[in-house]
Order: C-alpha cells, then structure tokens, then sequence
C-alpha cells in the first residue's frame, strides 16, 4: 500500500514540477477562445457564428463586408455590374489569385462552388448538406463568360444578393480540394484567404498559418489557434491563466472584471440582431394594437439592458437594428418606460386581466439571458395588472412551439435573431405571406397591407437610398403597430490580453485577424 | 469460470439491442429535429424537409433503426450530421479519453477511500477516525462541478500550477508529464465524491469483519495488529466493498459528464451533452453504446474479481 501511495505522489510531484505551461502563448501565435467544436471548415456547409469565425480567415468570397459596416465591397472580384431589371450580375474577378493548394481561382472555380450548392445532380452536391443556400435560391444559373468574368442570372430581382455574396455562405473554396477530399473537405479547407489551414485536432485545437501570398497583404501573426472551450467560466478562467490571448461572448458577469484589469482590453461593438417578444395579434387579448403597445409602454428596457444584461446591450427601437446604418431610421424612438400610460392604454382597451401565456427559452443562440429576461418582463406586466404565466422550453423544443405559429398556444413568446441585410428579418417575420402556415416566420400573424407593399417593393429595389427610404417607412409603421415588444439589441463583446493590437469587431459577428498583431 | 464468463459475456447482446432501442425511441420522442438544430432561426418548414432529405431523415422511423441495425452488423456506426464525420471515429477517440480520465479517477478514490475506510474502522471513534469521517462527509456532499470550479479558480487561475482545461498543451506537449499535468485537477475533482462512499462503506465492512470472532483467534494466536487488519480483516472486508466499487465505476463515468464540461476534456460525457441538444442521433446512439458497454464489462469484471477472492461465491 505504501508503494502505491509513493507512487502517487511522485506522479503528482512530477506533474507539478513538469515544464509549467500558463507562462502564455508564444509570440506571433494568436490562441482564441472559441464556443465550440467547430462542426465543419467548409463554409457552405456550416450555419453557426462560431463556425463563420474561423472560415472567415481562412476564404474570401466575392465581395466582403466594407470594415465596421454591413456594405458589400469588393473582394475577389475587382467590382461589378448589375443589369438594370435587376437580374443579372457580371462580376470581374481579380488576376493572379491562387487557392491555398496552389490551384488558380477563376470563373471555373466560382461557377462550381455555386453550382455544388446549389444544383441537386452536381457530381459534388453530396459534398453537403448546404442549409444556408437558399440565401442564393434566386440565382437561377450561374456562367463563365471568360477566364475572370462571371455571370449569375437571378430568376427576380433581389437586392440582398450582394449582402448574401459577402457572407460566409458566399466564400469560395477550392474546387480541386473539394474533388480530393468529398464529403471530408470540411476537415481539408483550402480557400484563398489570409491564413492557410494546418491541422485539425478534434476537441482540441484548429491551427491556421500565415499566407505569404495573400493578394491584400501577408497578415502579421504567422499562426492562430481555434481552442473550442464550451464552459463560459472556464473559458475565463483559461483568460486568466494565461492559456487565450482573445476570447469572444464574454459573459456580462466577467465583462467588468477584465475591464478594470490592466492585463487585458475589452473590445464592444454593436450587432444586427434583435431580441424581441412576439405577440399574438391574432387570438386573445394581444390582438388589440392598444394592449400590445401598453406591454411596450410597461416593460422597463433600460433595467433590463443595464441590471440584467449589465450594458451588454442596448436598448431597441423598433424591427430593424441600428448596425445596418443606412437602412436605419435615426427618427425612431424606443417606446418609454411608462407604466401608467400601460395602464391608461389597458383600461381604454378594456383588458378583462385574463392569463397570458408567455413561452420562455432556456438558452439559445442569441437569446442572451433567456429566463432571467423573462422573469423580469413577467414581473413588469403583473405590476401594470396583466396576469403572466411563463412556460419555459429547451432551445429546440422551444423553437418547435413557436415556429408553427403561437394560435391557440401562447400569447407571446420570447425571440431573437441576427441577419446580414435589413431585408431578411421583416420580410421573413413580418409579412402577411410569412405567416406559419405559408413557411414564414410571422409566428405572431402579424398583418398589415402597406408592410407587406414596403417590404415586398424594397426588395427588388438595386438602389440604395430607395430601398432605405421603404425600410424606415417600414420601422415607423411597425414601431407604431407594435406586433413586437422591441427589446435589446445585443453588443458582442470580447476580450483579448494588452499585448494584441490591431483588433476590432465587426458588425457582422465575423472575427476578421488579418490586421491583427501580438506584442 | 470460462463458461460463467462466456454467459455473462452473451447475456450483455440483448442489454445493448434493448438499449439501442430505448435511446432511438427517446430520441424520436423529444421534440426537435437535426434540421432544426442545425437551420435555428431559418429553420423554416421547407428548409427543415429539405434538409431531413438530405440528412436521410425523411425514411420512417422503424426503417431508419434497421439500417442503424445493418450497418451496425458492418461496424459502421454512421456519419454524425453535426460533426460530418464518421461516429465511429469521434466516439473512439472522446472514449479513450474518458477511460483515461475515469480510469485515475476509479484508481484514485479505490486507493484513498479503501484506506480511509480501513483507518477509521481501525481507530473507530478515535480522532483519526471522527477526523477522516469529517473529511469524507463534506466530499461525499461537494457537487463536483463547484468543486472543479474551485479547484480551477486556486490551483489554475491563482497559483498557476496546473492548466485550467483539455487534455494537452495547446502548443508543443502531448507527451505522458503533458498528459498527466492536465489529469491532476479532474481525475481528483471526478474522485472526491466516490472515494467518500467507498471510505464510508469500508469502514462499515471493516467494522463489521473486526468483531468476527475468527479475528479475535487471529489475534489470539498472536499475530501482529498489522498483519490481522490487513490480511484477515481487509481481504474479507474487501468482497463486499468490489461491487461497490464496480457501481462507482459506473458513477464515475456518469460524473464525467460534468467534469469534462468543466475542465473541457476531450471525452465522451462531454460529446454526449452537446449530440443531444444537437439532436445528433446517431452520434447519441454510437456514445451510449459504447458507455454502456464499458459500464457492462466493468461489473463483470468486479463480479469475478469478488468470485476470485471470496471461495464461498464459486459455484
């Protein structure tokens, strides 16, 4: 037995005494702190932000967000024309641009990657599945018209294309790499972008390196490491210990306490997404506008924002998040906190106090704190005499009970979503058309004629200015009607330590590390 | 004992294939599907069919077990929708990394809680004993997820002598001393509340053997102390703390689930978690098969170390 014991603690005498790691990461190499195990590297296949945020260094797509903006500019095509219907795009590609495995990018290479998504009988469509390509589900068919020109013919006009094109689901991967590799190419990536893939360890880490030959300049660190850390405290307690040099979805708690450390920085930007109660304008009380704009007028935002989510996020105006600048109505004003206006509104509207039924998630991707939100916007409506009973879900089931539509179920339910375009979110849940039964998203039966005239016209609309003139017509009508309760629009947070420089967060969730740099 | 062996061996093929079935009902029954787990927000009816389609899931359920079952027989255990890659692959490799894992943390508590037990039986309502009793109360009644925080918090964050996650270093490593700087924490975090039921449950045995009277004429005869708790007493005590064991051993891998969550180790508890609420049937199958497997052949394992040391149980 004493054996045994000895043993054991000369194991742990050696352990302890083993070359320690927590001295930090070696200089040049960028250790990130990831969510989870990525599902895939190949970015049409993969649907989840933590996926985005590797793929996004490793390929460029035709066009890319303009930094800190959601606005296509040009990537690897050098710009391009739009035919005056609308329909078609022709875009020129730049020269002399190689995948990372050495085959040349060409209209060959766009027109496949398209196609594989696309196309149901492409030799490698069952490379997949793809379950974001009906983001292109308007492209009818896509041309080679020369060696760098490429045609895709739309079969209607739709102005979020371009916004579509500079997603993650818009990247172009190696066509020769997806031939070698089939359904395995999501553990092979090969684009074209600033840093070139290495190794994939599952579980452990994603290694990428630095391209020597990127076309818009080498990055400056020669390595980042993807480490997926599923537990948000040990996430922050790998920060702490030295073992992450940058760390996203900081969780409120531990916000501050980086913050006032002089070790590290915190970075905060503004993100097109919006958390949002839907109301059920069509059966119970909810189906008066007065009462829906009485549960606006009742709920206290501004505690929410600042006592619940501690300043991670802001409150909300109306349908369409500040992030998409130009199609932003600045006019717009969130509702105020004023329960006694609630209560007026109530009264005219001759609430009789009946239940309502209040359908909280559990957790989920950007819903941010689910159930402490939902408590206290139970706590808000009761004081204004409304009678809340809260049925809490698991973010699957939950999404099984309000997608299908809230008649008969519920009154409202808790929901958030984040979009590339100003587009996706009202035409998807907000018109006559997107009710549940017509494979919408309008969960609520929201319905009103002149939303669906803006929405559908605002669409086919290529220019600018036009279709932001019909989407802040749109939030004002909205933001009266209230189908929602408008609520917070998350700030995406992240942590890096003092010696990374060069860092910022994008309004599209991306984590872009090509001009990043470690001291 | 090869005969009783080979039986028990046989009677382990219809607790799995009632198992495998179990699973693929509950997981049928819950609500969710793949396609909506993986489309979240565009999880639309039409995206969601379409999707199913390509995933395979739009064949009836019945016919989606048998060819499960078929491939099975084949040694596929299928694709897993959410990793894309073959289930066999992934639950081998988090496997091993549990057994590693469980493995320290079974050695761990058998050693120091048979220990615990045999000391405080020998100094029964001594300070020895009232001491270990203490000590081994507040284990049994730590969770272990808290404790693991703990532990990561002091030994991790503060003192800096232990990596707070995974399994190796991040940048070179990946030897044995690698290996072993990261189990400390976990193994000993996942040992703590096992080596408190064991130590309780020796003592007891202990006690109970020490007042037997064939002790007594052990002592009688004149052997020393050492040498009658040890090989008198403790071999007898011994046979009715193994299936304890063999069920701790159980408990210990039911416990990684959240220690792996903590500590971000590569294993299968951890694997599990994340393919339910992803709905990763398949990779839910493959996992639970393979537990209960190891759980199966672990108790066979205490029943014939227990047959071996107790005469009385050959048969």
């Amino acid at each position: 037995m004493r054996h045994v014991l000895s043993a054991i603690f000369m194991a742990a005498a050696l352990a302890v005494a083993s070359p320690a790691l927590a001295q930090g990461t070696p200089p040049g190499v960028l250790v990130v702190g990831q969510i989870a195990e990525p599902k895939s590297l190949d970015p049409h296949a993969v649907t989840a932000a933590n996926d985005f945020r590797i793929v996004m260094n490793i390929y460029d797509g035709l066009a890319r967000y303009k930094d800190g903006t959601l606005e296509p500019v040009p990537a690897l095509a050098t710009d391009w024309d739009i035919s005056d219907d609308g329909t078609v795009y022709t875009f020129h590609l730049r020269k002399g641009v190689s995948f990372h495995d050495g085959s040349p990018f060409n209209a060959e290479a766009v027109k496949f990657n398209f196609d594989r998504m696309l196309d149901e009988n492409h030799p490698y469509h069952d490379t997949g599945p793809f379950p974001l390509a009906f983001f292109f589900s308007s492209v009818k068919e896509v041309n080679v018209i020369d060696d760098l020109t490429v045609e895709f013919k739309l079969s209607e006009p739709y102005a979020p294309f371009l916004a579509n094109i500079a997603y993650a689901t818009g990247l172009i991967v190696s066509p020769e790499a997806v031939k070698q590799y089939g359904a395995d190419y999501g553990r092979h990536p090969s684009g074209t972008g600033p840093f070139k893939f290495v190794e994939w360890q599952p579980n452990n880490r994603v290694v990428v390196e630095k391209n020597p030959d990127y076309w818009d300049g080498a990055p400056s660190l020669d390595a980042v490491i993807f480490r997926p850390i599923t537990d948000a405290n040990t996430r922050i307690a790998e920060m702490l210990s030295g073992g992450l040099d940058l760390m996203v979805e900081v969780p409120p708690d531990a916000v501050a306490q980086f913050a006032d450390s002089g070790d590290f920085k915190v970075y905060e930007a503004a993100g097109p997404h919006l958390w949002f109660l839907i109301l059920n304008a069509k059966d119970g009380p909810f189906a008066d506008k007065r009462i829906r704009q009485a549960a606006n007028y009742a709920i206290n935002k501004t505690a929410l924002v600042d006592n619940v989510l501690q300043g991670t996020a802001e409150v909300a105006a109306g349908p369409t998040p500040p992030a998409f600048g130009w199609a932003y109505d600045d006019a717009l004003k969130p509702y105020p906190y004023d329960p006694e206006k609630a209560k007026e509104l109530l009264k005219e509207a001759g609430y009789d106090g009946s239940k309502l039924t209040f359908y909280v998630t559990e957790g989920g991707s950007g819903m941010l704190d689910p159930v402490a939100m939902g408590t206290a916007i139970q706590a808000d409506l009761e004081a204004v005499g409304m009678d809340v009973e809260i049925q809490s879900f698991e973010w699957n089931t939950f999404l099984g009970q309000v997608n299908p539509g809230l008649e008969g179920k519920a009154d409202m339910a808790e929901m958030a979503w984040m979009t590339q375009d100003p587009d996706t979110l009202p035409f998807l849940a907000l018109r006559t058309d997107a009710w549940p039964e017509k494979g919408g998203f309008n969960s609520g039966y929201y319905s009103n004629p002149e939303v669906d005239k803006l929405l559908e016209a605002a669409r086919v609309e290529t220019d600018q200015a036009k279709r932001a003139e019909m989407y802040k017509k749109m939030q004002e009508i909205v933001h009266d009607d209230a189908p929602w309760v408008f609520v917070a629009n998350w700030k995406q947070n992240a942590v890096s330590t003092a010696a990374v420089d060069g860092f910022e967060l994008q309004p599209s969730f991306f984590l872009l590390l090509e001009h990043v740099s470690k001291n | 004992m090869a005969s009783y062996i080979l039986k028990r061996l046989l009677a382990v093929f219809p607790v799995l294939f009632g198992l495998t079935i179990i699973v693929f009902l509950i997981m049928a029954m819950i609500p969710g599907d793949p396609a909506t787990a993986i489309l979240g927000s565009y999880a639309t009816p039409e995206n969601v069919a379409k999707l199913n389609r390509d995933l395979g899931l739009d064949q009836p359920l019945p016919m989606q077990y048998l060819t499960w079952l078929g491939n099975l027989l084949h040694g596929d255990l299928g694709r897993s929708y959410t990793l894309n890659r073959p289930v066999l692959d992934e639950v081998l490799e988090r496997f091993g990394a549990t057994l590693v894992l469980a493995g320290t943390a079974l050695i761990l508590c058998s050693v120091f809680g048979l220990l615990a037990g045999v000391v405080s039986a020998v100094r029964q309502y001594g300070w020895t004993d009232k001491i270990v009793t203490f000590v081994v109360l507040i284990g049994i009644s730590t969770p272990s997820f808290w404790l693991g925080l703990l532990m990561i918090l002091f030994f991790a964050v503060d003192l800096k002598w232990f990596p707070a996650s995974g399994m190796y270093a991040i940048y070179g490593g990946g030897d044995l001393p690698d290996l072993l700087h990261h189990l400390v924490l976990p193994a000993v975090t996942l040992s703590v509340v096992a080596t408190g039921v064991i130590a309780r449950l020796t003592r007891t045995a202990m006690l109970e053997v020490l007042r037997q009277d064939y002790i007594r004429t052990a002592r009688a005869k004149g052997l020393t102390e050492r040498r009658v708790i040890l090989r008198h007493a403790f071999k007898a005590a011994l046979v009715s703390v193994i299936p304890v064991i063999g069920i701790q051993a159980g408990f210990v891998m039911g416990g990684a689930v959240y220690i792996e969550t903590v500590f971000q180790w590569p294993g299968i508890g951890s694997m599990l978690v994340t393919a339910i609420s992803t709905r990763d049937l398949l990779l839910v199958q493959g996992g639970v098969l393979v537990v209960a497997s190891a759980y199966v052949m672990v108790n066979l394992l205490a029943d014939l170390v227990q047959t071996m040391i107790d005469p009385r149980l050959r048969g």
